[in-house]
C-alpha cells in the first residue's frame, strides 16, 4: 500500500540536501535500513577488493614456477583474501540483510536496539579499515613485512613473534577483535527484535522462514566469536605479553590454537551458509508460486544444524595426529550434519515440484545455487571420511570444496537476494536481461575456475602454494582455474553496471513486483523511516497470500 | 620389537587389508573411471613421478584410503545422479509456460510421511559411511609395527625436511629412502614427525594420507610402499614464505639397493685433499654454525646435514637441481634461488666461493 497520509510523507527528508548533509544523515543514522544497506555497500567494495587479490593469485598461477609476484606478496593477497571475504564480505553482507529485511519481514519499525545497530556497524567497518591499514602501518619497529602473510586461519605458532615479526599479525589479531564486537552486537541485537518485536498475530511459528534463520545465525554469533575472541586475546598476551599459550618454543601449544580457531570457524561456515538458505527459502517459492514445503521440517533441520555443527570442529584437524577415537567421532558427527542439510535440499526440491517456475534473476541464482550446493554438500561428505581426508585436507579439493560452499552456495544466494530486493530498498528494478547476462557469465566462470581445483587436490597440488613444478600435471587445472576469471570479472562488471544504470535508469518497482507474499512487500519501495503506517496485523506466514486469495487464505492449512 | 605370533598376526591383517571386500567387490572401476576419467589419464605410465594421484596408490595406508574412498565416490556419485536428476527434471517439467492461465498451482504445505523418508534414508547412508570409515581409521592408525620395520624420524623446518634414520645412524634432507616391502617378509617404514619451529604437514600422496609436523609434539605415521619408484610429495600446511619450495622425494627401493644406499650413507664425508682449500673456506665461515658435515668442525643442526650432499638430486627442498651451478648461485645469493630462504648470504669474493663450491661438489 501507498503512503496514505501526505504528513507522515512530509516528515521524510526533504529531497534537495547538499552532499555533506546527505553524508552527515548517513553517518549519523540509526535507522535499519540505511545500516543495512551500508553494511551491505561495504561488503560489496570489499569484495572488490578481496577479488582484485583473488585476480592477482590466478595470475601468478597460470604457469610454473612464475615470477608475477614474490612468494611475500602472494602469501600476502592469500591471507588478505581470504580474512576479507570471510569477515569483511561475508558477515557485512549478511548482517545488512538481515538488519534491512529482519524488522520489516516482522512488521517492526526498526531493530529493538537502533544505536548499538550503529555501533555495530561502525566497529565491523573500523574493523576492516584496520586490516587493510596493515599495508601502511604494519612495518613496525622490527620492519617485517607489511599485510599479515599467515594464512586466515593464522595457525600458531607461525603468528609467534619470531616467525611473524613487524605488526601485521597484530593488525590482523585487532581487526577481527574489533569486528568480532559489531557482530555481536548485532546479534544481540536481533535477537531482541525477533523476539520483542513481532507484530500482532506473528508467532515463533509464523515468522518467515529468513527470519528463523536470522534468529539461529544470531544464537550461533553469540556462540561462535566468543572463543575467536578469547583465541586472539590469547595471542595478543603471547605477543606482547611473554604469554605462552601458543608460543612452542616455551611449551605451548599449536594445537591449541587449531581448536579454539575451528570451534569459532566450523560454526561461523553456518552464520555465512544459512543466511544463503534463507535467501533461498523466500525466493524459492515466491518464484515457484508455491508455500515452502515443510516448513516445521525447515525450521527443525536449521536449528539441527546449529546444534550439530558446533560439535564438528576438529573434522578440521583430522591430519594433526589426533587418536582414532577423536577422528572417528568427527566424521561421524560431521556425516551427520548431512542429514538435516539433505532435508533443506528435499524441501527446495519439493517447493519447485507441482509449481509455476518464472525465471527471473534472483530464481536463475537460487537454480544455480541448488546445483553447487548439492555439489560442495558431496565434496563435504567425501571430506568427512576422515581417512579420505588425510589425502585431501590442505589440498586444492578443499579449497574447491569451500568455494563451491561459500561462492557457488553463497554468493549465488546473495545475488539471488541483492535482485530480489534492490527493488524493495531503492523503487527500481535490476534490469532482466544484463541479470541474465551476469548468471550465465558467473555460473561459467565460477565452474571452470573452481571445479578443476578438485582434480587439481587429487593429483597432489597443496593449497597455499605461491607456485609449482611443471611436469607434476598442475598446469592444465591451473589454466582453466585461472581462465574462469576472466568470466567471472565480466559477470562482476555487468553487475556493477547493472547497479548502477539501474539506480537512475531503472523501471519503477511499485510495492510489489514479484507477487511475493511476507510483509516487507506491503509497504512503499523504499519504505518511509517507519516502515509501516500502521503496525500490520497477520494470521499466517503469508500475509500478502491472504489478502491476495481471501477465498482460500493459508491461515487455514496452519 | 614385536615377534613370533604378534608378528604372525600383524601380517595376518596386512594381508587382509589388501584382499577385503572393498578391494575385489565393491571397488565400481567403471563409476571411478567415469567420475575421475580425467585423473585416470594423468596417473597413466610408468613413470611414477609423472603423477601424485591419490587414486595411484602404491602403499598401505593410501589403498586403504583409496578404498574406502572409493565407496564414498559411489555412494555421493549416485547421491549426485538423483538429486540432480530431480532438480533437472523439476526446473523444465514445471516451468512456467508460455499459455499459462495465470492461476496459481496447487499449494502443498508438507507431508510428514515424505519428510520422513528423505530423513531415514539419509541416516540410513550415513551410518554405512560411518562404519566404513570408522573401520578404516582404525585399521590405518592402529597398525602395529613388524620386527622388519625401518624407523626414520622426520622432523620439518622452515623450509626444508630433515630424514634422520636414528638406528642406521643417518642423517639426510628432502628425500627419503626406503626398501619396497614385500608382503611375505613386510618392511614397512613407521615415521615419527616433529617440527623445529611451525606446523607443516607430510604428503606423498600415492604413499599416505598426510599428517602434520608440530612443534613440540611427535606425530607417527607408516608406509608400506609395495612398487619400486621415485614418489614426489611436499608439505601441505602453511609454513610461511617458502611453503611452495619444501617438495619431497621418496625413493623406494629394491633391498639391496637401498642397503647400498644405507652403506653409502653411512661412510664419512669424503676428504679430498684436492678441496682442502675450499674445506678451510668451509670450516672458517659461518656455515658450521648450521650446517654439519661429520669428520669435520661442522656440526650445526639448523640447517640440512651437508655430509652426503651430492648423493641428493636436488638442492634447497627441490627449488634448484644438484649441480654446481645452482650450488653456486645458491651460495652466493640464496634470496634469488629462493626468495626468502633463511640461510644468509656469506658475501664470499669469487675465488673462495669457487674453492667453497669446489669443496661441497666432493661430499658424494
Amino acid at each position: 500500500m501507498a503512503v496514505l497520509d501526505p504528513t507522515l510523507a512530509a516528515i521524510r527528508p526533504a529531497e534537495r540536501t547538499s552532499a555533506l548533509a546527505t553524508l552527515h544523515e548517513w553517518v549519523v543514522t540509526v535507522d535499519h535500513k540505511r545500516l543495512g544497506l551500508m553494511y551491505i555497500a561495504s561488503g560489496l567494495t570489499f569484495f572488490l577488493v578481496a577479488g582484485i587479490e583473488a585476480t592477482i593469485m590466478r595470475i601468478q598461477l597460470v604457469v610454473p614456477e612464475n615470477h608475477f609476484v614474490s612468494p611475500q606478496v602472494f602469501n600476502r593477497m592469500m591471507t588478505m583474501h581470504g580474512t576479507t571475504m570471510v569477515f569483511f564480505v561475508g558477515m557485512p553482507i549478511l548482517l545488512g540483510f538481515a538488519n534491512y529485511l529482519v524488522p520489516l519481514m516482522i512488521g517492526a519499525r526498526d531493530m529493538a536496539f537502533p544505536r548499538l545497530n550503529a555501533f555495530s556497524f561502525w566497529m565491523s567497518l573500523f574493523g576492516s579499515l584496520l586490516l587493510y591499514f596493515s599495508f601502511l602501518g604494519a612495518e613496525g619497529l622490527y620492519g617485517g613485512g607489511n599485510a599479515p602473510d599467515v594464512g586466515w586461519f593464522a595457525y600458531a605458532p607461525l603468528t609467534a613473534r619470531v616467525f611473524s615479526r613487524g605488526n601485521s599479525t597484530d593488525y590482523w589479531t585487532l581487526s577481527l577483535l574489533v569486528s568480532g564486537i559489531g557482530s555481536i552486537g548485532t546479534a544481540v541485537n536481533l535477537i531482541a527484535t525477533i523476539l520483542c518485536l513481532r507484530c500482532e498475530g506473528m508467532t515463533l511459528g509464523k515468522m518467515p522462514l529468513l527470519v528463523w534463520l536470522n534468529f539461529v545465525v544470531a544464537c550461533m554469533i553469540l556462540v561462535a566469536i566468543s572463543p575467536l575472541t578469547a583465541a586472539q586475546i590469547m595471542l595478543l598476551l603471547d605477543r606482547f605479553l611473554g604469554a605462552h599459550f601458543f608460543d612452542t618454543q616455551a611449551g605451548g601449544s599449536a594445537v591449541l590454537w587449531q581448536h579454539f580457531f575451528w570451534i569459532f570457524g566450523h560454526p561461523e561456515v553456518y552464520v555465512l551458509m544459512l543466511p544463503g538458505f534463507a535467501f533461498a527459502s523466500e525466493i524459492i517459492p515466491v518464484f515457484s508460486r508455491k508455500v515452502i514445503f515443510g516448513y516445521p521440517f525447515m525450521v527443525a533441520a536449521t536449528v539441527a544444524i546449529a546444534f550439530i555443527g558446533l560439535g564438528v570442529w576438529a573434522h578440521h584437524m583430522f591430519t594433526v595426529g589426533m587418536a582414532p577415537a577423536g577422528n572417528a567421532f568427527f566424521a561421524v558427527s560431521t556425516m551427520l550434519v548431512a542429514v538435516p542439510t539433505g532435508i533443506k535440499i528435499f524441501n527446495w526440491l519439493a517447493t519447485l515440484w507441482g509449481g509455476k517456475i518464472r525465471f527471473a534473476t534472483p530464481m536463475l541464482f537460487c537454480l544455480g545455487f541448488l546445483f553447487q550446493f548439492l555439489c560442495a554438500g558431496l565434496t563435504g561428505v567425501m571430506l568427512a571420511v576422515a581417512p579420505f581426508d588425510w589425502q585431501l585436507s590442505d589440498s586444492y579439493f578443499v579449497v574447491a570444496h569451500f568455494h563451491y560452499v561459500l561462492i557457488g552456495g553463497l554468493l549465488f544466494t546473495i545475488f539471488a537476494a541483492i535482485y530480489y530486493w534492490f527493488p524493495k530498498a531503492t523503487g527500481r528494478l535490476l534490469d532482466e536481461t544484463l541479470g541474465r547476462w551476469h548468471f550465465w557469465l558467473f555460473v561459467i566462470g565460477f565452474n571452470l575456475t573452481f571445479a578443476p581445483q578438485h582434480f587439481a587436490g587429487l593429483i597432489g597440488m597443496p593449497r597455499r602454494i605461491y607456485t609449482y613444478q611443471a611436469g607434476r600435471g598442475f598446469e592444465v587445472w591451473n589454466q582453466l582455474s585461472s581462465a574462469g576469471v576472466v568470466f567471472q570479472l565480466a559477470a562482476i562488471l555487468v553487475f556493477l553496471w547493472n547497479l548502477g544504470r539501474s539506480l537512475v535508469r531503472g523501471e519503477p518497482a511499485g510495492d510489489d513486483p514479484w507477487d511475493a507474499w511476507t510483509l516487507e512487500w506491503t509497504t512503499t519501495s523504499p519504505p518511509p523511516a517507519y516502515n509501516f503506517e500502521t503496525p500490520p496485523v497477520v494470521r499466517s506466514r503469508r500475509p500478502l497470500w491472504d489478502v491476495k486469495h481471501p477465498e482460500d487464505p493459508d491461515w487455514r492449512y496452519e | 620389537m614385536p615377534t613370533g605370533p604378534v608378528r604372525a598376526y600383524w601380517v595376518g591383517r596386512w594381508r587382509e587389508g589388501r584382499t577385503s571386500a572393498w578391494g575385489s567387490r565393491v571397488r565400481p572401476a567403471i563409476l571411478l573411471a567415469v567420475t575421475l576419467g580425467a585423473v585416470a589419464v594423468a596417473s597413466a605410465g610408468d613413470d611414477t613421478t609423472r603423477t601424485s594421484s591419490v587414486f595411484a596408490p602404491v602403499s598401505g595406508p593410501a589403498d586403504a584410503v583409496y578404498r574406502v574412498a572409493t565407496l564414498a565416490l559411489a555412494i555421493t556419485g549416485a547421491i549426485f545422479v538423483v538429486v540432480g536428476g530431480l532438480l533437472a527434471y523439476s526446473v523444465v517439467r514445471f516451468r512456467r509456460r508460455p499459455d499459462d492461465d495465470g492461476t496459481e498451482p496447487a499449494q502443498v504445505y508438507g507431508s510428514e510421511q515424505v519428510e520422513l523418508a528423505w530423513t531415514v534414508i539419509p541416516i540410513l547412508v550415513v551410518i554405512v559411511l560411518c562404519l566404513v570409515t570408522a573401520r578404516t581409521v582404525y585399521d590405518v592408525q592402529g597398525a602395529q609395527k613388524p620386527a622388519g620395520a625401518i624407523d626414520v624420524t622426520i622432523v620439518g623446518h622452515q623450509w626444508w625436511w630433515e630424514v634422520r634414520y636414528p638406528a642406521l645412524g643417518i642423517v639426510t634432507a628432502n628425500e627419503l629412502h626406503v626398501p619396497v616391502s614385500d608382503s611375505a617378509d613386510p618392511t614397512p617404514t613407521f615415521m615419527a614427525l616433529e617440527s623445529a619451529d611451525v606446523v607443516h604437514s607430510f604428503w606423498v600422496p600415492r604413499l599416505a594420507g598426510k599428517t602434520d609436523l608440530i612443534p613440540n609434539r611427535t606425530n607417527h605415521m607408516w608406509i608400506e610402499p609395495r612398487e619400486t619408484g621415485l614418489f614426489l610429495g611436499q608439505c601441505a600446511e602453511y609454513c610461511g614464505t617458502q611453503h611452495a619450495h619444501m617438495l619431497l622425494r621418496v625413493y623406494v627401493q629394491p633391498r639391496a639397493e637401498f642397503d647400498r644406499w644405507v652403506a653409502a650413507q653411512r661412510r664419512p664425508a669424503a676428504a679430498d685433499p684436492a678441496a682442502a682449500d675450499g674445506r678451510r673456506v668451509f670450516e672458517t665461515t659461518a656455515c658450521v654454525n648450521c650446517h654439519t658435515v661429520r669428520g669435520t668442525v661442522a656440526t650445526g643442526r639448523f640447517g640440512p646435514d651437508l655430509t652426503h650432499l651430492m648423493s641428493r638430486a636436488t638442492l634447497v627442498a627441490g627449488a634448484a637441481p644438484m649441480t654446481r651451478a645452482s650450488l653456486h648461485a645458491w651460495i652466493d645469493d640464496p634470496d634469488r634461488v629462493k626468495p626468502g630462504a633463511l640461510m644468509p648470504a656469506m658475501k664470499l669474493d669469487a675465488p673462495a666461493l669457487d674453492q667453497l663450491v669446489g669443496y661441497l661438489a666432493t661430499l658424494e
